[in-house]
Formats: C-alpha cells, sequence, structure tokens
C-alpha cells in the first residue's frame, strides 16, 4: 500500500523533480530534523536553560568542547549566564519557529481571503483592498512590523507587554505579509474568473460562495505556496531582525535573533561562539526553506517546459 | 532541381518516460511557383515539420535523422549555413500576429533592421524599401504608418507586416504556419490571396501548414497528408481532394461540412475504413424516463427585444462580469445593438458572425454572465432581467444551459468528472438519493459516448473531444430546455467535430431541446441551423431560414462572407 | 500628456493625507501626549493647563489641519525623550541615511542588473550557477548577520575598515557629506555592501526570471526567425523588454533600502534616521516615530511618482492609450 502511494506520488510531476534534486531532499530533511527537534526540544536538548536551577554562573563563558578551556558537558559552549549553548538553540528555534508560522498562517489567511474575494467580486470593494494592498506594498516589512510593534507597545500596559509580546509579533509580521498573498490570489482570481469552468458554475447557479473557495482556491495554491514557503523563511528572518534589535521577543523566551543579540556585545572580546552557533542555525534554516522554495516555485511553474 | 527537398525527416522529444516520435521518414519536395499544404489534425506533426527546416525545434525535441536540403544546401546540422540562410533565403509566417511583433519597437525598425542584417544596405535605402515592401502587402499610407508600433495595427494588418517582414530579404522559400487561423473570413481570403500573388510575382515555393480543409482546397497546388509525424498521403491538391486514397485523408476530407448542401449527419469513418452510421438513440431512451415525456408544443421559447450591450470604463468595474475579455478596452465598444430575435421551441437557431459580432455577448447575456444595458429577454414569457437588470435565476432554473468553446477550461482541473457532472445534480434535486445519484451520473455519462471508468478520473487525462462531451453531460444534468452553444467545435479537429455536432444533434432529437447554436463557421451552421441570424458589429444585418439564406442571401455582409469561405468544393 | 501626470499627482498627494492622518492619529489617540509632557506626578491643573495649551481640546479636524499645517512648515513637534526639535534632529541625521541608501541602491541595482541579465541570458553556465548560489545566501542571510560579519571579518580580524560611524564629515551648511573625506568614503564601505546585498540577490534574480520568459516569447522566435544574430536579441530586443519591470523594483528598492538601512545603521552605529528611529520604537518616542513615518511616506511617494513618469517614456503602449482617450 505505502509502496504504490510512492509510486504514484513519483510518477506525478512534482514528485519527480522533488525525488531527483538533491538539493531538495537535503534541504527537507534538514528542515525536518529541525522540526523535531524543536517540537521535542525537552528530550533533544540535554538542559533546560530556562529552568534557573540548572543554570550556574560558574559555567559561564565556557568555549566549546573542543577548544582549550571546554567542558564536554556543554558541547558548543555556555553564554554570559551559564546556559548550554545547544539547549538554548533548541529551545531558540522553536520560539523562532512557532512565530514564523503562526505570522504566515495568519498573513495567509488575511491575505487569500481578501485577494479572492475582491478579485472575484470586483466593484468599489475590489479597488479599495487593492489601494490598500499597494500602499501596504510599498512600506518593507520590517518598517511596517516596527511600526505595529510600537503602537502596539504604546496601548498596553507596561505590565502586560512580556506576555503580550508573541502575539504582538505574530500579529505585527503577519499584517506586513498579507499584501503579497492577496495580490496573487487576486490576480490568479482573475486570471481563474475568466475560465469557462467558473461561467458553468455560474449558469447552474452555484452561489458565489462556493465558487471562490470550493471551484477557485483549490486551483490556485500553487502559487501560494511559493509565496507561503519563502515568506516563511522572510518571517523568520524578520523576527530574528526585530528580536536583534531589542524589539521582538521577550529576553526571557530568546528567540535566535535575541541569542545572537547577546552575543554580540561579547564578540570583540573573543567569546565568539556565542553569536556564531545561533547565527549559523539561523542561516541553515533561512536557506533550507529558502532552497525548498525554489526548488517548489520551479517545479510548480507551468511555464518552464520539462528538460 | 528543386527548391526545397526534404528526406527521411525524422525528429524526437525525449521526455522523462518516453521518446515520443514527432515526425518519422518524412519526404517531399517543393518547386518554385508552387504553393504546398501540409494538412493534419493536432499532434500530426506539421509545424514540427515546418520549425525543423529552419532548425528553431523547441527543446527537447532534435532531429535524429534525415536530411533538408535547399537549392542543394543541406541544412541539417549546419548551424552555421542555417543562420544566415533564415530571413534571407527563408521566410516565416507565425499564426499569431498579435504575439509575433515586439512591442516597444517601431515597425520601421524592425523592418530597417531585417533588412541590413541580411542585404548591404544603408539607412535610407532601407528606410525605402520598407515602405515600398509596405506598400506591396496592402498597407495604404505606408510612409506615416511605418512609423507606428504593433499594437495601434489590427490583426489583419499586422499579419500582413509579418509577411512584409518575412519577404524583406527576397528570401526563396516562405513557410506559413497556420497564418490565418486567427483572422477573420473577410480578412484570410484577403492573406491567402496576398500569398497567393507573392508566390506568382516573385516565383516564390510556399508551404503552407493548417488544419482547415477549404484553405487548402482554394490555396494549394500539392498538399500531405499527415497523421502522427507520418505522411499518409501525398499529391495533387485536386487529386486528392476529390479521390483520397488513404483512410485518414478520406476521413478528414469526408468530416468537413459541406458548404453547398444540407446533409442530415455529418459523415464519418471508423479507423478501419467504413462509415459510421450508429447513434444514440438507445442511451437517450434511460434519460427520458428519469426526465418525463417533453411535448413539443411550438411555443415561443425566447425572445430578444432591442437588446443592447455597451461595454466602457464603468461596466468593466462593475462587480461579476464573467468571461468579458474586453478587460483592455478603454474606449466605449458598442457590442451588441439593438438585437431582436425569436427561438421556437424544437428549433436550432443559429448566430453566426465574426470577431466583434456580438454573438458571443449575446450567449453571455442570455445565460446571465453580463448584464444588457438595454432591452428585453424574455424566456417562456417570463423576463429573465428585472428592473434592476438583475439576473432572475429562479426564473429560468436551470433550463437554460450552455456548453463553450474551449475544452480545456471549461472543466475544473481539479474536480473529477464524477464530481463535475454529479455537482449540479444535487444541487436541483437536493434530496436526491445517493443510488440516485450514481445512477442519474451514469445515465448521463453513457448518452455522451464515454465509458463509467473515465468518471473516476480528472479533465487532464482526456483528449478536447472527450472534454467536450464531458461538457455535455454537465449541461444535461440539470435538465435543460435550452442549450446553449457558443462555438462548441471550434477549437476541435474537423473528424472530432464531426463526431461532437452528431452528437448535439442526437441528443437534441431525443429529449426535444432546443438549441442556440453560435459560429462564425458557416459550412458548420448550415449543417446545423434551421434559422439563422448574421451579425456584423454587433447588429443583425438579416435573419432567415437556413437554406434560404445561403441559396438567398439578401444582405451584402451575408453575401459577402458566403463568398469568401474557403469551399473544400470548389476544387472539386 | 498632462493628465497622465496629474492623475498620478493627486494620488500622490491622498495617500500623504491618509499617512499624515494615521501619524496624527498615532500623536493623538495613542499614549498620553500630555502626561510625556509634563511628568507623571503633575498635578491636575497642571495637566489642564497643558491640554489647553497644546490645543487638545479642540475638535478632531481642526486638531488635523493643523497637524497638517505644522507638517507642511516642518514642524513635527518636540521629542519626548531628547527634548529637542524633531525637525532639527531628522535635519541632522538625514544626510547620513540618504548618502548611504544612495549608494547601496547603485551597487544594488547596477551589479544586479548587469548578473541578472547574464545569468538569464546564459542560464546554465557554470559562472551563473555560481552566482545564483551567492544569491541565494544573499536572500536567506539576515542583514544584521551580515553585518556583523563583515565587521568580524574586516575590522577585527584585518583591521582594514572602521566597525562604526562615518568617518570624517564635511559640513556643506544643510547638508553634511562623507563623500569628500577618505575616511568617510572607508566608513561607508561595509554599511552599503551590507544594505545592498539582500536588494541586490532580489535585483538578480527577477531580471534573470524576465529574461528567461521574454527569451521564451513569440516574438523573440520570429526574430530568430528573421536571421537577426543572437547578441542583437539577447542585449537589443530582449534586455529593452526586461528592463520595464526593473524600473518599478527601483521604485520598491529604495524604499526597501531606507527600511533595512535601520538594522545597518544599528549594526554599525551610523548616525542616520534609521538609529534614531529604533530608539524611538523603544522609547516610544511618538513625535519621532510619527514624523519618520511621514518623512519615509513622503520619499515612496515621490519616488513611486518619478518611476510612473519614467515608465510613460519608455514604454509606448502606455503614451498612445494616453493620447487616444
Amino acid at each position: 500500500m505505502l509502496l504504490k502511494t510512492f509510486d504514484k506520488i513519483y510518477d506525478t510531476d512534482v514528485g519527480y523533480s522533488f525525488f531527483n534534486s538533491k538539493i531538495a531532499i537535503i534541504s527537507s530533511t534538514i528542515l525536518f530534523i529541525i522540526f523535531l527537534c524543536s517540537i521535542f526540544a525537552g528530550i533533544v536538548a540535554p538542559y533546560n536553560p530556562f529552568d534557573p536551577a540548572s543554570v550556574s554562573l560558574m559555567d559561564a563563558f565556557t568555549p566549546p568542547s573542543w577548544s582549550e578551556g571546554g567542558n564536554p558537558s556543554f558541547v558548543l559552549g555556555t553564554d554570559q549566564q551559564g546556559r548550554d549553548m545547544f539547549s538554548t538553540m533548541i529551545y531558540g528555534s522553536r520560539i523562532s519557529l512557532i512565530v514564523g508560522f503562526a505570522s504566515i498562517l495568519f498573513a495567509m489567511v488575511l491575505g487569500v481571503f481578501l485577494g479572492v474575494t475582491s478579485g472575484y467580486i470586483g466593484g468599489r470593494y475590489e479597488i479599495v483592498v487593492m489601494r490598500l494592498t499597494d500602499v501596504q506594498l510599498t512600506i518593507p516589512s520590517i518598517l511596517m512590523a516596527l511600526l505595529v510593534n510600537g503602537i502596539a507597545k504604546s496601548v498596553i500596559s507596561q505590565s502586560m507587554h512580556s506576555e503580550m509580546a508573541i502575539y504582538v509579533l505574530i500579529f505585527a509580521i503577519g499584517i506586513s505579509e498579507w499584501p503579497q498573498f492577496a495580490r496573487v490570489s487576486r490576480a490568479s482570481t482573475l486570471v481563474e474568473k475568466n475560465k469557462e469552468y467558473v461561467s458553468a458554475s455560474r449558469i447552474i447557479g452555484l452561489s458565489n460562495i462556493l465558487i471562490m473557495f470550493k471551484h477557485i482556491l483549490p486551483n490556485i495554491l500553487r502559487p501560494l505556496l511559493v509565496i507561503a514557503t519563502i515568506g516563511l523563511a522572510l518571517a523568520i528572518i524578520t523576527e530574528s531582525t526585530l528580536s536583534f534589535l531589542g524589539v521582538g521577543v521577550p529576553p526571557t523566551t530568546p528567540s535566535l535573533g535575541t541569542l545572537i543579540r547577546f552575543g554580540n556585545s561579547f564578540l570583540f572580546s573573543g567569546e565568539w561562539w556565542i553569536t556564531f552557533f545561533p547565527a549559523i542555525f539561523l542561516i541553515v534554516l533561512a536557506l533550507s526553506i529558502n532552497l525548498l522554495g525554489d526548488w517548489m516555485r520551479d517545479a510548480l511553474n507551468p511555464k518552464l517546459k520539462m528538460r | 532541381m528543386s527548391l526545397l527537398k526534404v528526406d527521411n525527416l525524422n525528429i524526437s522529444y525525449p521526455t522523462r518516460k518516453e521518446t515520443i516520435v514527432a515526425s518519422k521518414d518524412v519526404e517531399f519536395t517543393l518547386e518554385r511557383g508552387e504553393i504546398l499544404g501540409i494538412v493534419g489534425e493536432s499532434g500530426s506533426g506539421k509545424s514540427t515539420i515546418a520549425n525543423a527546416i529552419i532548425n528553431l525545434i523547441d527543446p527537447p525535441g532534435e532531429i535524429t535523422d534525415g536530411s533538408i536540403k535547399i537549392d542543394k544546401i543541406e541544412l541539417r546540422d549546419n548551424e552555421e549555413v542555417i543562420q544566415k540562410i533564415r530571413g534571407k533565403k527563408i521566410g516565416f509566417v507565425f499564426q499569431d500576429p498579435q504575439t509575433s511583433l515586439n512591442p516597444l519597437f517601431k515597425i520601421k525598425d524592425q523592418l530597417i533592421e531585417t533588412i541590413q542584417t541580411h542585404l548591404d544596405l544603408d539607412y535610407q535605402d532601407a528606410l525605402k524599401k520598407s515602405i515600398r515592401l509596405l506598400e506591396e502587402v496592402g498597407i495604404d499610407d505606408a510612409e506615416k504608418r511605418i512609423e507606428d508600433y504593433p499594437h495601434q495595427f489590427s490583426g489583419g494588418m499586422r499579419q500582413r507586416v509579418v509577411i512584409a517582414l518575412a519577404i524583406s530579404c527576397e528570401p526563396d522559400l516562405i513557410i506559413a504556419d497556420e497564418p490565418t487561423t486567427a483572422l477573420d473570413v473577410s480578412i484570410q481570403y484577403q492573406i491567402l490571396e496576398l500569398l497567393k500573388d507573392l508566390t506568382k510575382k516573385r516565383n516564390l515555393g510556399v508551404i503552407i501548414i493548417t488544419h482547415d480543409m477549404g484553405v487548402i482546397a482554394e490555396t494549394t497546388n500539392k498538399v500531405i497528408v499527415m497523421r502522427y509525424g507520418v505522411i499518409v498521403e501525398q499529391g495533387d491538391t485536386k487529386e486528392l481532394l476529390t479521390n483520397p486514397k488513404s483512410t485518414e485523408a478520406r476521413s478528414l476530407v469526408i468530416s468537413v461540412p459541406p458548404t453547398n448542401k444540407k446533409i442530415d449527419r455529418f459523415k464519418l469513418i471508423s479507423p478501419d475504413g467504413k462509415e459510421i452510421t450508429s447513434d444514440s438513440k438507445n442511451l437517450t431512451k434511460k434519460i427520458i424516463k428519469t426526465w418525463g415525456v417533453r411535448e413539443n408544443k411550438n411555443q415561443k421559447l425566447l425572445d430578444l427585444i432591442d437588446v443592447t450591450k455597451i461595454f466602457d470604463e464603468k461596466s468593466m468595474a462593475s462587480s461579476f462580469s464573467f468571461g468579458s475579455k474586453k478587460e483592455t478596452a478603454d474606449k466605449v465598444v458598442k457590442a451588441v445593438n439593438n438585437v431582436s430575435f425569436e427561438l421556437f421551441e424544437g428549433e436550432t437557431l443559429g448566430l453566426v458572425g465574426e470577431s466583434g459580432s456580438g454573438k458571443s455577448t449575446i450567449a453571455k447575456i442570455i445565460t446571465g454572465l453580463v448584464r444588457p444595458s438595454d432591452g428585453e429577454i424574455f424566456y417562456n414569457s417570463l423576463s429573465l432581467y428585472n428592473s434592476k437588470r438583475k439576473y432572475q435565476i429562479d426564473k429560468s432554473r436551470g433550463q437554460i444551459q450552455m456548453i463553450f468553446q474551449d475544452p480545456y477550461s471549461s472543466l475544473n482541473p481539479r474536480f473529477k468528472v464524477r464530481d463535475i457532472i454529479s455537482e449540479p445534480i444535487k444541487l436541483f434535486q437536493k434530496n436526491i438519493s445517493k443510488a440516485e445519484l450514481i445512477q442519474n451520473t451514469h445515465d448521463l455519462i453513457d448518452i455522451v459516448g464515454m465509458t463509467r471508468q473515465s468518471l473516476d478520473r480528472y479533465p487532464h487525462e482526456f483528449s478536447g473531444g472527450q472534454r467536450q462531451r464531458i461538457s455535455i453531460a454537465r449541461a444535461l444534468a440539470t435538465r435543460p430546455r435550452l442549450l446553449v452553444c457558443d462555438e462548441p467545435t471550434s477549437a476541435l479537429d474537423v473528424s472530432i467535430q464531426a463526431q461532437i455536432l452528431n452528437l448535439l444533434k442526437d441528443i437534441q432529437d431525443e429529449l426535444h431541446l432546443t438549441m442556440l447554436f453560435i459560429s462564425h463557421d458557416l459550412p458548420v451552421i448550415r449543417q446545423m441551423c434551421n434559422r439563422i441570424v448574421v451579425l456584423k458589429n454587433g447588429s443583425v444585418c438579416e435573419t432567415k431560414e437556413a437554406e434560404e439564406l445561403f441559396n438567398n442571401p439578401e444582405h451584402p455582409y451575408t453575401q459577402e462572407l458566403i463568398r469568401l469561405m474557403p469551399k473544400i468544393e470548389s476544387i472539386v | 500628456m498632462f493628465s497622465y501626470f496629474v492623475k498620478r499627482l493627486l494620488q500622490a498627494i491622498l495617500v500623504m493625507i491618509v499617512v499624515a492622518f494615521v501619524s496624527f492619529s498615532l500623536f493623538n489617540f495613542v499614549g498620553d501626549p500630555v502626561i510625556s509632557l509634563t511628568g507623571e506626578d503633575s498635578s491636575i491643573e497642571r495637566q489642564a493647563e497643558v491640554r489647553e495649551a497644546i490645543g487638545l481640546n479642540d475638535p478632531v479636524y481642526i486638531q488635523f489641519s493643523r497637524f497638517l499645517g505644522n507638517v507642511i512648515q516642518g514642524d513635527f513637534g518636540i521629542s519626548y525623550q531628547l527634548k529637542r526639535e524633531v525637525s532639527d534632529l531628522i535635519a541632522e541625521r538625514m544626510p547620513a541615511t540618504l548618502e548611504l541608501v544612495f549608494v547601496s541602491a547603485l551597487l544594488a541595482i547596477i551589479v544586479g542588473v548587469i548578473l541578472g541579465v547574464y545569468t538569464g541570458i546564459h542560464r546554465d553556465s557554470f559562472i551563473s550557477n555560481i552566482i545564483l548560489v551567492i544569491s541565494l545566501a544573499g536572500v536567506s542571510l539576515p542583514t544584521f548577520i551580515i553585518g556583523i560579519m563583515l565587521i568580524y571579518l574586516f575590522s577585527v580580524i584585518l583591521g582594514v575598515l572602521p566597525s562604526f560611524g562615518r568617518g570624517e564629515v564635511i559640513d556643506l551648511g544643510l547638508w553634511s557629506t562623507g563623500f569628500l573625506t577618505v575616511s568617510g568614503l572607508k566608513a561607508l564601505i561595509l554599511p552599503s555592501v551590507t544594505l545592498s546585498l539582500f536588494q541586490m540577490t532580489y535585483v538578480i534574480r527577477l531580471v534573470r526570471a524576465e529574461m528567461m520568459e521574454i527569451l521564451q516569447t513569440d516574438y523573440i522566435k520570429f526574430a530568430k526567425a528573421r536571421g537577426i544574430k543572437k547578441n542583437t536579441i539577447n542585449y537589443k530586443h530582449a534586455l529593452k523588454n526586461g528592463l520595464i519591470p526593473v524600473i518599478t523594483i527601483t521604485g520598491i528598492n529604495i524604499g526597501t533600502l531606507i527600511a533595512f538601512s535601520i538594522i545597518t545603521e544599528t549594526v554599525f552605529q551610523w548616525p542616520g534616521m534609521g538609529l534614531l528611529f529604533i530608539n524611538a520604537v523603544y522609547f516610544v518616542d511618538i513625535p519621532i516615530m510619527s514624523a519618520y513615518m511621514i518623512m519615509v511616506a513622503f520619499i515612496f511617494v515621490m519616488i513611486n511618482f518619478i518611476v510612473d513618469i519614467t515608465y510613460y517614456f519608455i514604454d509606448p503602449r502606455i503614451r498612445i492609450k494616453d493620447e487616444m482617450s
């Protein structure tokens, strides 16, 4: 049974392309491992760096185990508070991934809904949504996220800051990313709208909602998937940038960006590993997602001829 | 010495699954002053041969064997020589004048650049030559128009410019790949006359690739019939069309709708050469049971009174203008202008006209896809549009259905065939039991002549003709009384067209359907319709009984259309 | 021709008014400007005084028109945190950001277009593949990491370039420039490379995709069939068509650069508007935040306007459509 489904997938154009692209296989494997690690952080990480009991200042600034002064129980060394680098990275990646996924999901739901409805319904509604998208598209996501973050911070009382920070962040990044989903889904909807199967559905008498979400939506998913993947990488990078700047996740639940910020102050004094390892981890994460997205874009593109 | 000599040409496309043979052992010659036609249905490889001669086959296709000689010069595997020959000795004309010209360069620049690439002329001389070329292909006011951009020319004019470009460096051979398929009948006639003229005047060898047998009959001296990459028959045009020997050629010739008489059914030849005469009478018996018998009361089913439709900026922005590709119109377009006609139960009314005649728009107004700007439309004495010009779909309740032109976009690629057909059934019979639903779906797929296994497949697994059958099944699912057919076979090969049209005729007979048949193809209209409405630029020219119209056309436009349509009988 | 421009101009003004309104709302409804000015422990009377003095008791539309009037004259209020006129702060810092953005934009577009065209035309060559791999890295590396890496390599290890600041700056009255001194130019190198990298890779990929698509069109095929030489087709026909979208993205480019300059200025401690803004967000300094918003929106809108005008002169289809109506 499993073999049969495997065969069926391999037979499709996309499946074939996947299994023959070393890049696609490698990057998705890496991603898969990272996902598993962050979900099961409790098991994978040797320590829980957020448990004050397991952290001791005495262990601070331990270099990686293979260099002089290293300690085999802290494989990649410790940071300025004595937390194990490896563990903090695993937990940090979890935060990065959660924020990344949640914000893209938010952006996608909002963007696709607005895009499909404005493309299908047209009229003044479409013009308004498109103006909104145009204006927001000229504002880069970083700026948007910063602004929303800043405004939210001044609206929410001081005490709630830490608790709400993650939700605000997800909202901010999501708000900055929805326009591209809206634009692509609107463009695709306009193309599908002119196709005769939509006209046929109208003549049969199907309701507009059914036509939009049962007939048109499944046909526009491909380009959306590509954007979602590349958007995920962008969201993760945006989150880490915001955290690096100090306006992202609270320091009590550091993401990879926060860790890099911590380590930056010690870069010149020689404790390079506190910045280096989280940076590498972030790069590998972003790179894998982008490679996968790149492969997806080529594999799902009907215009590129098969070679 | 022949101008062109092709020997043993073999072309294949290696794909990951298999190697597709696009052409096998193709051999023919062409002399100066001759027009050779290459005809065949889609997938026959005719375009590939043309592309192979100038080595512009799309990768991964490649020539695997054979030789192509022009004036004894070998072209195959000789990229250097081919570079010099392209444009200079061989001129090429592509199908779509809309996309053949670079939109950012003036005609003048495109012409002069081509001329200066091959001929040793300075700018002024090249310019003079370009103007003369435009005059030769029939463009008035050439000196002024040469400063224009491609999008400022109409379709027919653009194709003339393309021809001018093709002959600009005095080639000996011209290859035209479906040069008139995208053009109206009257324009098509002019372009073909132009090609015949140029052939004589310049003593050229011309290859015309087409699927239209009428064009072959009226334009070519010799013809090659291809099928699945192989030449099945070739010879003198008159000979071959009067007396086709191979099954494929016979099938092609016999399926073409005659232009000079009316026949009952389109003739078909089965693969083993015998004529097909069966029809779908038996299959419709089951459907009739579930639908209930329909009496033919000969009442007026559809009444259009002074219907007008104007497309302008405002109506573009209005909601729900479906399938209206006029989105790019930036001036006011009166697509339909005070059109009136009646449709009686049981008859087939034809709407015929060229592009811009408004026939498609009328179909969309009747089915509620486009709102009329003015006028009344009555179905069964009930007005289809209320005072706010909103389509009252409950007045027609599935009784009006439509079959579309493009088989590739009329079925949702993500739905299985079963779901495509059963969805309308479920909509109209909300409490239908699962068993009944399956039974209905089976009946419908049977009636259109497809297997039950097809129900579990997806549209992309089927050919154009099969997809149209599925469309017909879907249309019948709501038990319609009026079937609007908008160019249902224009995108299909001629033998498939014959099958589908026969199917439509049978279904109409058995289920007492009324049909509104829209087409630009006069012979097809003649065979399918009882009465015909001729449209031009949105207005009605004349309305007559079909045979009357063809034997005694009154309106000058109708006369011109009938005179200019390519007739296969012209040569016989 | 004028109707086209006027239409665009009106749209631009409309956008500015909307942005100004959002900015105005920030001022009025977010946080309490009175408390920020007088302090949390001030008396109720004092607060009422101040409230009246800065006009918070007037109806909204009057406040908004006053706000607009101020903005047009360049008065953005006083920074809560730094207690200085916001317009002064911005004027001080703008040259730094603009110089940085200008150089980065040049780098990104010139290098981006050249490499993009090359990889589009020579699809599968070895060099193309290398360029593409590097460009992928550019998209995957967050700007701040690139900055840190460059600092580590060139400042800490090699010690040839400065790791922060603008170097020596010459004051030309309204504008202070770093272009005219050696140290100023040296200081510009790392930040501009960092800033341009992300955009450069984006440009490379876009131009490449455009070129590849154009090379498969019918009119290119027809040009080949007429015997036009390959180089002419690639660099004259295809390129002209391919550059049109580049003009659009140039507009967006500069906008994004201004935004990303926030990060770069933070990493390199570059005294520009971005650094000012980030501190404002940190300390919730509303006047600076809203002033930044308006300034940036203004620059975006102006650039879009210029892009629209350029389009008009390059794409004949737009020109003729306009002339016909």
